[in-house]
């Protein structure tokens, strides 16, 4: 037995390294020092919190910052709201046009994306959408909502919906049974998936990178391809690091605090096929 | 009596039906109308974009011109070469992927010590943005900069072909490997200890209990994992743009099609890309489809 906890440590260690040490490299790299940023050491051999100070007196990166932010969390908003009336739907009700309702939506987490770009920018350009937090903020939604449905909908199949009779036989009335017994029920599926939602927004490069073109709406991924240092004679790595590392902490907070929930998002109805 | 009773209960029942039915319409309107807007509409106007000459350079020009822009990519060299570099790395990071994440599924599934900590480092890779992690890989193969740099002498990894698709090969497989892994492990749980228990009275070995057992029984769980991540990898863009840029003959599809619209602004023949690549996502679901008989997930009401 103790021999098999040894061998199992010894695997999850593997595990673990494997995961942390290309996010342990960014975050050596933002804390050198410009003289030691190219000694390919992997432990830092001067420590400065310079290139924070630096990126976050510059207005590329603080607007950045602020773009990712928003856009990230109006879009979460409206997916989850739009995803748990549809997964309401799906989960509770029956009617015709359900299936194929499901299969679009999974044709939609398999689409291209980036085969929605050029007709998008022109379409965007046409609209006044081009360059504005709404113009990203609509694909992310449109891309979102798969993952959203399918999360809520199997998140909703398991409430033990009759509760909700339950407490009206026992005199609540319908809004105090929904909001007493059914909502603390939801409430983890919604989190999950707005967390799921989040880190899609979070994280896309394409859309963001062609549907903006100026600080407006530029989110920080953009803004780090973008970054060129305080004058063209300064190497941009330190910036660049620090920048991405500050893009990196909600990620770790989620999956600090998440990780169960992320987990079972992402494995609830994967399959039962 | 009793006629007229049953009478108006069925007309009961379909009035409760009906209502049920529009409720159901109406919740799911606003999710279907947003995702019908946003990719319906712009994939049927991708299509017309790509039958017209239209460079935004110059915008007097437009016209029709049939299926002129599908031959002018098809017979290009460089669509070509982009087309046999993004199958090439779909088709070994999704291989390499399978078995690491078949492995770490594993290890997630059955460890016995610290389960937590394993699952929430994998998750980290997942979570973290793709751009990020590629600037991770970038500054560590730059010569000089990077702890990995000097492993295979003193070149530059990241100017030569070869070993630049490896190194984006490599950062594609250590992101979605834990996708993998939790899209299998949700197969995973689906095996029955007692039927693993009873195959390993039988004297089956640990590698028979896998492969007879464990396999048969998530195969449904790997083809869908296989199918989603094949797609998935089909579309690299984020990695080749921060790590090459797609220089030395490393662009993906979707890579040359970026250039051709929004360095080119040439919205014609980025159109017919893009056209293409849709094209060829649809194939490769389809024949997934067809040959392996992958049940649409998320279908559980069958």
């Amino acid at each position: 037995m103790k021999k098999s906890k040894w061998r199992w440590g010894f695997i999850d260690a593997i595990v673990v390294v494997y995961a942390l040490v290309p996010v342990l490299w960014i975050v050596s790299l933002s804390f050198k020092t410009p003289a030691t940023l190219n000694d390919g050491s992997f432990i830092p051999r001067a420590w400065t919190l310079d290139n924070y100070r630096g990126i976050f007196q510059t207005d590329q990166f603080i607007r950045a910052l602020g773009n990712s932010i928003g856009i990230a969390l109006i879009s979460t908003a409206i997916a989850v709201a739009l995803g748990m009336l549809a997964a309401y739907a799906i989960a509770r009700l029956s009617f015709p046009g359900k299936n194929l309702l499901v299969g679009f939506s999974l044709m939609i987490a398999m689409f291209p994306q980036v085969s929605l770009v050029s007709p998008l920018f022109e379409i965007e350009r046409a609209l006044g959408l081009f360059d504005t937090w709404w113009g990203l903020i609509l694909p992310y939604i449109t891309f979102s909502l798969p993952l959203a449905i399918q999360t809520l909908s199997a998140f909703f199949q398991q409430i033990p919906w009759d509760l909700e009779k339950a407490a009206k036989m026992d005199g609540a009335t319908q809004a105090q049974a929904f909001r007493r017994v059914i909502v603390p029920l939801a409430a983890p599926g919604v989190v999950t998936s707005a967390i799921l939602v989040f880190i899609f927004c979070w994280n896309d490069f394409l859309f963001a990178i062609s549907l903006t073109s100026t600080e407006r709406s530029r989110t920080v991924p953009v803004a780090l391809s973008f970054f060129t240092g305080d004058s063209q004679f300064e190497d941009p790595t330190g910036s660049i690091s620090a920048a991405a590392v500050v893009i990196t902490i909600p990620i770790i907070l989620f999956v600090l605090f998440f990780q169960r929930r992320i987990v079972s998002g992402l494995t609830s109805g994967a399959v039962k096929g | 009596m009793t006629r007229t009773a049953s009478g108006t209960r069925r007309k009961q029942l379909s009035a409760e039906k009906r209502a049920e039915r529009r409720l159901g319409w109406l919740l799911c309107a606003p999710a279907a109308l947003v995702m019908l807007g946003v990719t319906g509409w712009p994939i049927v106007y991708a299509i017309w974009l790509s039958l017209q000459r239209f460079d935004l350079k110059f915008p007097d020009q437009q016209e029709f011109v049939g299926l002129a822009n599908y031959a002018t990519v098809l017979t290009n060299s460089y669509w070509w070469t982009a087309f046999g570099v993004t199958v090439l790395i779909t088709v070994i990071s999704v291989a390499i992927e399978l078995v690491l994440g078949m492995a770490l599924a594993l290890v997630m599934h059955r460890t016995l010590v610290g389960r937590g900590l394993v699952r929430t480092s994998a998750l980290i890779p997942y979570g973290i943005v793709t751009v990020v992690a590629a600037f991770s890989w970038r500054y560590a193969w730059t010569p000089g900069t990077g702890y990995l740099a000097g492993l295979f002498g003193e070149s530059a990894p990241l100017t030569e072909r070869a070993s630049s698709l490896a190194i984006i090969i490599l950062a594609e497989i250590w992101k979605t490997t834990p996708f993998m892994a939790l899209l299998l492990m949700a197969g995973l749980v689906l095996v029955p200890e007692d039927l693993l228990k009873a195959a390993s009275m039988d004297g089956a070995n640990s590698w028979q209990r896998f492969t007879r057992v464990m396999l048969p029984v998530m195969k449904p769980a790997i083809l869908v994992a296989l199918l989603f991540r094949t797609l998935d990898a089909f579309r690299i863009f984020d990695n080749i743009y921060i790590l090459t840029a797609g220089a030395n003959e490393t662009s993906s599809v979707s890579i040359l099609a970026y250039n051709n619209l929004i360095k080119g602004l040439n919205l014609g023949i980025g159109s017919t890309m893009s056209v293409l690549i849709f094209l060829s996502v649809a194939i490769i679901a389809f024949i997934f489809i067809r040959l392996f008989g992958t049940v649409a997930p998320g279908r559980r009401d069958k």
